[in-house]
């Protein structure tokens, strides 16, 4: 009863099916991004080893919040406070090891708690008031935004706490926020004369690119572990039916209200986790980091192909997303465009997203 | 009668408030038989089915399943006695594809090492019989639920609440968004389903849907019952009547 349509070739068949694929937009929008900034910016130097690094650790900075925001996009809410917990969480890790002097493993692990806490708080104010999470989480914008300054200002008078390296010189857990790995890989290189090296100065002979940083690893694993258990746990298929229809999933039995506060929860765990990196990196948590962060998120998932309504997307298109984000944004300052050009080009983009994920839609759900 | 139903209630009262919705009802499902409840809007049909569902609780009376008096905290507890909802729009969900929306809640599961993923050869081998069995031919189990007819997701859903295992299948009109062709479609599997020895009751407020699939037929007005009667001891004429609530054909209550 269901085939035999009129005028439907097996091209049609296929393109159609094509279409229906969340990623899609975002994979061909990669294609023509990486396209582009190869014809008229090879010769500046963005697709170095350098310069890559470059791009490759803005995406991964996107990538890290667009993942918590993809599944909680997916399981159909919002969190707008992601900027505000970042900042929020810097300055909690900054304070408890520099005003109270806690070991940083501890201050970084408190971090963690207290965020992935006030995520279950919005994520169960959400469910329990049946109010849009857009209006609960914006709320918690507010909410932290202030608190990080005034926790700032009334323990240090300043809004920008320093020193957090020295305290994490030893540190058994900072180094897997805010260190290299595969260094000696990069020495090696170095030493074969395959990659650059500081050619004076106190670090002449060593390696331009000293590593992979732990930021980019934790986005790889974050896209892993977020498009595994989307696509092939049964917890994965209670997130596509929470944000799809909740009623008809609560009528089956799927713990709805559990599975959307445990997404703010782990949209609040990302975070932290760039908030921590950022730290580490920095050495110094700053009360206004992360600002716009949520939106950039957002704007990521929807480029990836996620439905803003919710039980649609995919966690690959959501990385995408942001790596066109990134690359687009460093792209611009390597061939030398004014950088305010890239939000009018970014403004632009997400609105062909959203036109083009609303057709999709139409055609999954059948809708004439 | 020889056996005891499989689910009876007995002058079941439900009130919200100050409105009474249900003003004694008794109704009794036996297994192989498709009980058709009808009514107009506003008769408590809907009331009904919740209470049969476990979402609401009655506020007096009494439901036996199996015999047994038995309280019903929530939809959970329906299910695991056996009482299985296919609710008109509520059913499935369109954006998931049709084998996550049949295996929704009771996924199979296999172990790669430590961890339990999903199963989906397994899923998507069972799914593609059952429906083979229930009459829908599947391009592939990954397209949408979107992408079938109303009629088409009602029987999906229908076949899914029969494979786990429903001894009591409630269809909350099933046939009303319906056109002609895909009616006949879902009443031939309320019939497959019958068959197979499950109690049907088929709320409808469409009494030609109704006769051609029902063996019993209860009429539901302001709340309270108007009578029970068999297939065969009643026309399409004497339900409409009944249903546009006139109360002189009460008469029927006899009947049963």
């Amino acid at each position: 009863m269901s085939i035999n349509k009129k005028n439907t070739s097996p091209i049609r068949a296929y393109i159609k099916n094509a279409m229906i694929r969340p990623d899609l937009g975002a994979i061909v929008g990669v294609i023509l991004v990486f396209l582009f900034f190869f014809l008229v910016a090879h010769d500046t130097g963005m697709f170095s080893l350098e310069g890559s690094m470059n791009w490759g650790i803005v995406s991964s900075q996107f990538i890290i919040i667009a993942v918590g925001a993809c599944l909680l996009m997916i399981a159909g809410e919002f969190d707008l406070s992601v900027g505000s917990m970042i900042g929020f969480a810097g300055i909690v890790i900054a304070v408890t090891s520099i005003v109270w002097g806690w070991p940083v493993w501890l201050s970084i692990l408190t971090a963690f708690a207290v965020a992935m806490s006030i995520g279950a708080l919005i994520g169960y104010i959400t469910v329990k008031t049946n109010l849009p999470s857009f209006i609960v989480s914006l709320a918690f914008l507010y909410i932290l935004r202030g608190l990080t300054i005034f926790i700032a200002i009334a323990s240090t008078k300043k809004t920008i706490i320093g020193g957090v390296t020295e305290v994490a010189q030893n540190d058994w857990l900072a180094p897997i926020f805010g260190g290299k790995i595969f260094s000696g890989l990069f020495e090696w290189l170095a030493e074969q004369g395959w990659i650059q090296t500081f050619v004076a100065g106190t670090k002449a002979g060593q390696p331009v690119v000293s590593g992979i940083p732990a930021l980019m690893v934790w986005a790889l694993g974050l896209i892993i572990f977020g498009h595994f258990v989307l696509t092939k746990t049964r917890f994965g298929n209670w997130i596509y039916a929470s944000g799809g229809d909740a009623q008809a999933a609560r009528h089956i039995g799927v713990p709805v209200n559990k599975v959307k506060i445990l997404m703010f929860v782990f949209t609040a765990f990302c975070a932290t986790v760039f908030a921590t990196t950022q730290v580490i990196e920095f050495g110094s948590a700053s009360a206004d980091r992360g600002i716009l962060k949520e939106f950039e998120a957002i704007i990521s998932v929807v480029i990836g192909g996620a439905l803003l309504t919710g039980g649609y997307g995919s966690v690959i298109g959501a990385a995408l997303g942001a790596i066109i984000f990134g690359v687009v944004q460093q792209g611009l300052f390597f061939i030398g465009v004014e950088s305010s050009l890239f939000r009018v080009f970014l403004g632009v983009l997400l609105l062909l997203a959203v036109i083009l994920n609303t057709h999709v839609r139409k055609l999954i759900t059948g809708a004439k | 009668m020889s056996t005891s139903p499989l689910m009876e209630l007995t002058d079941i009262h439900k009130s919200f408030g100050n409105v009474n919705a249900l003003r004694g009802v008794s109704i009794s499902i036996n297994r192989g038989e498709c009980h058709c409840l009808l009514g107009d809007n506003g008769a408590g049909k809907s009331t009904l089915i919740k209470i049969m569902s476990g979402v609401h609780q009655p506020t007096a009376g009494q439901v036996n399943i199996n015999g047994k008096p038995t309280v019903m905290q929530g939809p959970r507890e329906a299910i695991d006695s056996g009482i299985a909802t296919v609710y008109q729009d509520l059913a499935l969900i369109p954006l998931m594809s049709v084998s996550r929306n049949f295996w929704l809640g009771r996924e199979l599961t296999k172990k790669i090492g430590p961890i339990a993923v999903m199963d989906f050869d397994k899923c998507n081998s069972i799914l593609m019989s059952e429906m083979e069995k229930i009459g829908i031919q599947l391009r592939d189990p990954s397209q949408s639920i979107g992408t079938l007819s109303g009629g088409e997701r009602q029987t999906v859903a229908i076949a899914r609440a029969v494979f786990f295992g429903a001894e009591i299948l409630i269809l909350d009109e099933p046939t009303s968004a319906l056109g002609v062709y895909q009616t006949a479609n879902v009443l031939k599997t309320v019939e497959k389903v019958r068959e197979k020895g499950v109690a049907v009751v088929f709320i409808s407020h469409n009494v030609s849907h109704a006769l051609a699939v029902g063996d019993k037929f209860t009429v539901l007005s302001r709340g309270e019952t108007l009578g029970t009667a068999l297939a065969g001891e009643i026309n399409y004429e004497e339900l409409q009547f009944m249903m546009s609530g006139n109360k002189e054909l009460s008469a029927l209550k006899n009947s049963k």
